[in-house]
């Protein structure tokens, strides 16, 4: 029964955090499901037990009744201070991060995740963890509020601007869990989605180590189609000449693109490089600007893998 | 709605024509400069009907994309702009002003025996006000929109594009048009009782009225100065709650609550205001727990106000702070729950019929428990963390309003009705309508609370493959609700365009509005009421020969 319902309506658990606060979410919904079957269950016994029978049926007069007044409200009362303190512990032992969690600084901005470790390697939208090591997220905002929400870990945080917030966790089940945004943010809102890498320590840290260096022996075509996928580009630019919130990238390589300012550019390698590096400095007219710098996220053969898959979308 | 009034009423061959509130004056003027709360009422009442279509046509396109995850057949921006709409239209512009503007217009002068509410024009003033901030939200939708979601969160809210000066703007007007409400309704219940009537005399109708009345003048005045602050910060870069300007975005977020989650009992109370007077008549039994009931209003009215920061666990406010209001939320839900077991035991022994507002009051006995207690699972602290700004908290909140206000306000809509308009709709489709909306209903907000415990954020346009068998289901039963609310559409049209046929006290009971004729007369009774009895002294059928027929 219970690993029913934990399966019908809880994301897996990927934290022992998760498992603590779905043993509490079980409590409550088999409290929930006791005090709707009672109600329904009275609700449905009168219905057919005191329906009309004569349009001249009398009823008796009772008004109150001390005792049941007073055990409907005490006994309730004292189911919902134990539930308080329930989440109350559950909440406090969650609280405070231990001393030696990694520390992994979180820039949210529309529409992506910005995740920079210790040592300097920077990712946008994936996030690579310890499994079983603490890790302790310190996350901003450079525009509007965010939410950072992980279902499977049970935890979710807004992300200010101009302040610091913030959340962690202790990641026990390896594979791929997925963050989401959920707090309303603007039209690409739905697609501030990122994934969260749970690798065992030793893959952790030779990804710390080459952070840069993936897809090493990958077509530059195909591994800038997964820089496009994976780092943000898809949630403005569409390669199938759909409008978005920037210019597509369908069949602009090698023509010349309107500019902010009334000047015009060939879209050749260098003009998009400069974009990447240096949005603001060519912007095509017509789009707001919003595109963040990738100066220092991208290396030169990420930078040269997207040319490539522009270059691919005639 | 004028027109269809002012058919001209069948001849009933010996006798002339009766006078009434509808037929007494004629013409479009005699309607806008009327100070008869009975015409004000059925004025709000047709207002905030459309509204609820428009907010209902909104639901229905958001639910319409929401079939297939990504591009549909509006863009994102859209969808924004119509789940925005959907929301503030709803709350505004419908559910506030539903039972105490509308209904709570018309019935409470009744109830208390009086000719009208204690400051008749102050109450024009407040339609006038509705109107006015209602046509500044429409011409914001068209000239366009707004995409902030109708909690308007900053710095979003100051920083994006579309009209959202001019919806505040609105939103501020309509709150004025509240207090105005509310300060009319709380004059005239300590003024205007008819002789006989005590405080503990009162149908719990009123009380729920006051206690409402009561939050909706402490608790608007906050949303005012908010919304002028997000005005000035909009206009003028005043900064407040934008970081860029030196604000602080979180400070809204308090002060909107510290309106909304009051705001919620506005929504709720007068909910439970129609179940307490359609209960007992319908069961012809006594309420149970009058005080306990009449007391739990107010003890709502006033633990709301210390509530809001169940709102903003996962914000950024300290988790002392969060401990705390989970804590006095756990509270006010006892309250809730003492009128539910008191609403159940009032059914006890009682003779049950099944008529139209009984329908309702049983949808929503059921509908509103599951809403009550998916609210103490998300009240708890650390399964809030979770649930928070997902569909579970879309699917709780639905079943709170719509489940509990809307179905209360159906319910006192059809018991209301043969007052309110002199004729009775028909039973039969009028059961077929609530069967439709009850398991339509649970089709579409059912589903949405596996959606969000599985992890589906609420306000996405696009959404995981896996989310979509539920996503489907649920847009089937909206398609159901559609169908449910267009009968009655139907019906109720329908019984608007027959002679007038309902008696004076269609469903035998006791409240004083059911002395008065139907439709009454615009002074409401011929002689001032003299109240004898309680409002709920149901035990036998309720035998009233002289005023049988009087409203013929």
């Amino acid at each position: 029964m219970n690993s029913w319902i934990r399966s019908l309506v809880m994301p897996v658990e990927g934290t022992a955090y998760a498992h603590r606060v779905d043993n509490l979410y079980l409590f409550l919904i088999y409290v929930c499901i006791f005090f709707f079957l009672l109600v329904t269950g009275l609700l449905a016994a009168f219905v057919i037990k005191y329906r009309r029978r004569s349009a001249d049926d009398r009823t008796p007069q009772i008004t109150h009744h001390r005792g049941l007044e007073v055990a409907w409200t005490v006994v309730p009362l004292a189911l919902v201070m134990l539930i308080f303190f329930w989440g109350l512990r559950t909440f406090v032992q969650a609280a405070v991060a231990p001393a030696d969690a990694e520390e992994i600084h979180v820039t949210a901005r529309q529409w992506m995740w910005q995740f920079e470790y210790p040592n300097g390697v920077r990712a946008i939208n994936e996030l690579h963890v310890p499994l079983d090591k603490p890790v302790k997220l310190i996350m901003t905002s450079e525009d509007v509020i965010h939410g950072f929400y992980v279902p499977t870990f049970r935890l979710k945080q807004d992300v200010l601007p101009d302040a610091y917030t913030q959340i962690w966790f202790t990641a026990t089940d390896p594979g791929v869990h997925i963050l989401e945004c959920t707090q309303y943010c603007g039209k690409g809102h739905s697609q501030m989605l990122g994934k969260i890498y749970v690798d065992d320590p030793a893959s952790y840290r030779k990804w710390l180590a080459t952070g840069g260096e993936a897809g090493k022996g990958v077509p530059p075509v195909q591994w800038g189609r997964t820089i496009y996928e994976t780092r943000g580009c898809a949630t403005c630019h569409s390669i199938d000449g759909a409008p978005g919130q920037g210019p597509s990238f369908k069949g602009v390589f090698g023509h010349p693109v309107a500019l902010v300012g009334g000047r015009s550019m060939i879209a050749d390698e260098n003009y998009i490089r400069t974009c990447i590096l240096t949005p603001d400095k060519n912007r095509v007219a017509g789009f707001p600007p919003i595109m963040p710098t990738f100066q220092g996220i991208l290396n030169n053969r990420d930078i040269d893998g997207v040319i490539a898959f522009i270059k691919s979308l005639e | 709605m004028a027109d269809v009034l002012e058919l001209p009423v069948a001849p009933n061959p010996p006798q002339p024509p009766r006078v009434h509130y509808l037929n007494q004056t004629r013409g479009i003027r005699s309607w806008l400069f009327t100070v008869d709360h009975k015409r004000i009422g059925v004025m709000y009442l047709a207002s905030i009907l459309f509204a609820f279509l428009l907010g209902g046509v909104f639901a229905m396109i958001v639910r319409l994309k929401l079939l297939t995850p990504g591009p549909s057949f509006i863009t994102a921006e859209t969808y924004n702009k119509i789940f925005t709409l959907h929301g503030a239209v709803m709350i505004f512009l419908f559910v506030i002003p539903s039972i105490p503007a509308a209904l709570g217009n018309f019935v409470l002068p009744l109830m208390l025996g009086a000719k009208d509410v204690a400051f008749p024009r102050l109450n024009l003033a407040s339609l006038y006000l509705y109107w006015t901030g209602s046509l500044l939200a429409l011409v914001a939708m068209v000239t366009g929109g707004i995409d902030t979601g109708w909690t308007f969160y900053t710095p979003y809210s100051t920083s994006t594009q579309g009209s959202v000066g001019l919806m505040v703007l609105g939103v501020f007007i309509i709150g004025f048009s509240s207090i105005f409400t509310g300060i009319n309704f709380i004059a005239t219940i300590h003024k205007l009782r008819a002789p006989g009537m005590t405080w503990w005399n009162m149908p719990l109708f009123v009380w729920s009225i006051y206690a409402t009345s009561i939050i909706q003048i402490v608790a608007t005045p906050v949303l005012g100065i908010t919304l002028l602050l997000l005005l000035m910060e909009r206009l003028f870069m005043v900064g407040i709650f934008d970081p860029k300007l030196g604000g602080d975005p979180v400070l809204f977020q308090h002060f909107f609550w510290f309106y909304s989650h009051p705001a919620v009992y506005i929504m709720i109370l007068p909910g439970m205001a129609v179940i307490s007077e359609v209960i007992p008549v319908f069961s012809r039994k006594t309420i149970f727990g009058y005080k306990a009931i009449a007391y739990s209003s107010m003890a709502i009215a006033l633990v709301s106000f210390l509530v809001w920061g169940h709102h903003m666990f996962v914000s950024g406010q300290s988790q002392v702070a969060s401990a705390v209001f989970s804590f006095l939320t756990f509270l006010v839900a006892i309250p809730s729950g003492v009128k539910v077991f008191n609403w159940l035991a009032t059914m006890y022994k009682g003779s049950i019929s099944f008529e139209a507002p009984m329908l309702y009051a049983i949808s929503f006995l059921v509908l509103f428990s599951i809403g009550g207690l998916t609210g103490i699972i998300l009240g708890t602290l650390p399964v809030d963390v979770h649930l928070h700004d997902t569909y579970f908290v879309v699917a709780h909140f639905h079943f709170v309003m719509m489940g509990g206000t809307v179905m209360a306000f159906l319910a006192g809509l059809h018991y209301w009705w043969p007052k309110m308009f002199g004729r009775m709709y028909s039973e039969k489709w009028a059961r077929v309508s609530a069967a439709l909306i009850f398991v339509g209903f649970n089709v579409t907000f059912l589903s949405q609370f596996v959606l969000g415990s599985k992890g589906m954020p609420r306000r996405y346009y696009n959404y995981l493959p896996q989310f979509q068998p539920l996503h489907v289901f649920s847009t089937f039963g909206s398609w159901m609700l559609a169908l449910g609310f267009l009968i009655m559409a139907a019906y109720l049209a329908v019984s608007l365009r027959k002679p007038m046929d309902a008696p004076a006290n269609p469903w035998g009971a006791l409240g004083l509005e059911w002395t008065a004729s139907s439709p009454p007369i615009t002074h409401n009774f011929e002689q001032v009421p003299l109240v004898t009895h309680g409002p709920y002294d149901y035990s036998a059928p309720v035998q009233q020969p002289a005023l049988q027929g009087a409203g013929r």
